[in-house]
């Protein structure tokens, strides 16, 4: 066991002075395979951590949201509608939203103004809709505040916006905001609260506004909302009481939980546009490695094993030798690729992938994601890079490795 | 030192990384719990329903809301412009309801 | 000691361009020996050599190490044997190019397992016999001519085998380095060694340490 051990050392040895001596070309092939690996494992980090982070955070999103589609587009919803749906049997309340989107032509971005519901508002059957979870000092308060931050109050004429904003505009408490009415009228609001920077992720774009101020700014009557958000009464009733809705009211819409969760789940799918060019360029690369190390040896490295196998070494000897070549490089590019791969996605925030995510938008959301780490997905890369190739550095060896000792005595000059 | 010994060291030293690594990662979960939970929090008391991932426009704002027919955007010819929307697909419809 | 019997070896058989190497062969190599295997080129001492030290198989005949029969042994015991028996000098030293002169010499030993403390103990030993001690950590591309045939004598030497073989050691040095070869040569004899040498240098086979001349022509052995 010793000896073999010791062999296996000196194997190594000879191995690593061998491409130590063709240093340019092999650094390159590890570089090159280094990234591959450190893009394919960014890729699985990321996308694994949002999913992860995804289903953990909207897994207490609305049971049902019901929308109006007038020829095909999302319409305004008429409260009256909303007497049907509580007619419905398993329905146990119903709350209206008003949200909607304010395109800020000097930065170019879109904010999501939305009127946080109020609490007990629209519901008479008696149940409370929603917890008061004091985090942040944030709560729901049951008498007049629609909505506190900090102790700041969100009354007529103040918002509350998300982080994003505050960072994009460079504003902040106290500031002031100009927005353009639907009659062309100019509002200023004032900032009351900035959300906090940990919640960005939900709330970069936010902006929280009050229900009167929200109608005067978009012009919206009354008489409707922008959607409606239902509570069953037996959570697994929520399908059926969607379709329930469905059929009593035609041009509604209900989008349950359940769909949006899985909205994430297959969001950054393999299959998606970007993903798919990502995935086939590092396949592609790959293969193209390891076909050209499976393609052959050149005549120095021919020369080379002749000379081992004259001096004593076997056949299975000069195997192990290119077993270890092989590994060699693959083991130290998979490790390199995926511990630079880890502090890339949590710590840099994955700044390589920053301008495609980003796209167009103006106003992207700081978050640092959670370390979901997917072992599986971790060891399936492992047997997808690591073996291929070392495989692959043996492949020509086969024919190569069995040359006759003898003819490395014919060698009579360079 | 021999190159054998350094390559061992390399690989141990990266192994050892990997670990401490994917111990942060574990450790991280726990200590993130708060902020996991602030988020869930905010996500229930203001009854949203999307990540704010893509901030372009509407049906990439709120990816789980957008129009069924917003493959097609404003026309049925018009193409994606976007690139989240070659991260993003349409929402997996559940079967016919009856 | 080594014994050959009925030897043939016939290369690129069934092709028009075969040709017959070796022709019925019939050799014994004694023990404690310095044997000079003398001939023009295209004779066949090359490939008698070659199937002398196991480095290739006949395609006919016998050959027997010690009285023991060693033509169809398989490729791993055959290697095994060789490694352990035979230390060969090539016409050209044939060191790796990239590596220092003690990893070329320490490399016949690598399969081996040997301790490295050992190994490298025994490498320089052999390195100081030879004078280049000195040129140890160097890379085999910075040795002069004789400096590198005699790195690879020691590489030759490095697992203790009783039987050196040489093919046209000094076919490419000069008359000093040449006498200072076939010095080394006798104290190998003197070691208790079995030399082997193929050569159509006077200086090698009119030596007065040969004990005996084998003159090949057209792959047979001329009486």
């Amino acid at each position: 066991m010793r000896h073999w051990i010791e062999k296996q050392r000196y194997i190594i040895d000879f191995t690593l002075s061998s491409l130590l001596r063709r240093k340019v070309k092999n650094i390159g092939l590890l570089a090159l395979y280094t990234l591959i690996v450190f893009i394919l494992a960014s890729t699985m980090f990321f996308t694994y951590s949002i999913k992860k982070e995804a289903s953990l955070i909207l897994k207490d999103s609305p049971e049902i949201v019901v929308q109006k589609i007038v020829a095909g587009r999302h319409d305004l919803f008429p409260i009256s509608y909303i007497d049907t749906i509580k007619k419905i049997r398993g329905v146990a309340s119903v709350e209206s939203r008003l949200w909607g989107y304010y395109y800020d032509s000097l930065v170019g971005a879109n904010y999501t103004l939305l009127t946080p519901p109020r609490n007990g508002s629209f519901t008479d059957t008696g149940k409370s809709t929603a917890k008061t979870t004091v985090i942040d000092n944030e709560s729901t308060d049951s008498s007049k505040p629609l909505f506190e931050l900090n102790g700041a109050v969100l009354e007529p004429g103040t918002l509350i916006i998300g982080n994003g904003i505050a960072r994009l505009r460079a504003i902040g408490t106290g500031d002031y905001m100009p927005f353009l009415a639907f009659d062309g009228n100019v509002l200023n609001f004032k900032i009351t609260g900035v959300l906090s920077s940990q919640s960005e992720l939900v709330s970069s774009d936010l902006m929280l506004i009050t229900g009167e101020d929200f109608r005067k700014l978009f012009g919206i009557d009354n008489s409707y909302v922008t959607d409606v958000t239902v509570i069953v009464n037996n959570p697994e009733e929520i399908a059926m009481v969607a379709s329930k809705i469905k059929k009593r009211l035609p041009q509604a819409r209900p989008i349950i939980r359940d769909e949006i969760l899985r909205t994430y789940d297959s969001v950054f799918n393999w299959r998606g546009g970007m993903m798919i060019v990502i995935f086939s360029a590092a396949v592609l690369a790959f293969v193209i490695f390891a076909w050209d190390k499976a393609s052959g040896l050149s005549a120095g490295e021919r020369r080379e094993i002749g000379i081992l196998k004259a001096v004593g070494w076997e056949t299975s000897d000069v195997i192990q030798m290119k077993f270890w070549e092989g590994a060699i490089i693959s083991l130290t590019a998979f490790f390199t690729g995926v511990i630079l791969a880890y502090i890339h996605v949590f710590f840099t925030g994955s700044i390589v992938f920053e301008p495609a995510l980003k796209g167009w938008s103006s106003l992207y959301p700081n978050f640092k994601l959670t370390p979901f780490v997917n072992l599986e997905q971790l060891t399936t890369l492992f047997f997808l890079t690591v073996v291929p190739y070392t495989v692959a550095t043996i492949v020509p060896i086969w024919r190569a490795a069995t040359i006759d000792p003898d003819s490395a005595m014919r060698f009579t000059g360079e | 030192m021999r190159n054998s010994s350094l390559f061992f060291l390399y690989i141990t030293s990266g192994i050892v990384l990997l670990s401490l690594l994917l111990v942060h990662a574990s450790v991280s979960e726990s200590a993130r719990q708060v902020n996991l939970e602030e988020k869930a929090a905010l996500v229930k008391i203001l009854k949203l329903t999307d990540l704010c991932l893509f901030t372009e426009a509407r049906y990439t704002r709120h990816l789980s809301q957008a129009d069924l027919n917003t493959a097609f955007q404003d026309h049925p010819l018009s193409l994606e412009h976007f690139p989240s929307g070659s991260f993003t697909q349409p929402p997996e419809r559940t079967s016919e309801r009856p | 000691m080594i014994e050959l019997v009925n030897v043939k070896k016939v290369f690129n058989a069934g092709n028009p361009s075969e040709f017959s190497a070796l022709n019925s062969v019939n050799l014994l190599i004694e023990e404690n020996q310095v044997t000079v295997l003398k001939g023009p080129s295209g004779s066949g001492k090359t490939t008698l050599l070659s199937i002398v030290g196991c480095m290739s198989r006949p395609s006919a005949g016998r050959v027997k190490l010690q009285g023991r029969e060693i033509t169809s042994l398989p490729e791993r015991f055959l290697t095994d044997i060789r490694r352990k028996t035979f230390g060969f000098i090539f016409q050209q030293p044939n060191l790796i190019k990239g590596i220092s002169v003690l990893d070329n010499v320490m490399l016949p030993a690598y399969p081996l397992g040997e301790k490295r403390v050992h190994l490298k103990d025994k490498a320089m030993k052999g390195l100081a016999a030879l004078n280049i001690a000195n040129k140890a950590a160097s890379k085999v591309e910075w040795l002069s001519g004789g400096e590198a045939q005699r790195a690879s004598i020691v590489r030759a030497l490095i697992n203790d085998p009783y039987i050196i073989i040489a093919d046209e050691p000094t076919a490419h040095l000069d008359t000093k380095l040449s006498y200072r070869f076939m010095e080394i040569i006798e104290t190998f004899k003197a070691e208790g060694k079995t030399v082997i040498i193929t050569s159509h240098d006077p200086l090698v086979y009119d030596s007065s340490m040969v004990d005996r001349v084998v003159n090949l022509r057209d792959g047979q052995i001329e009486v």
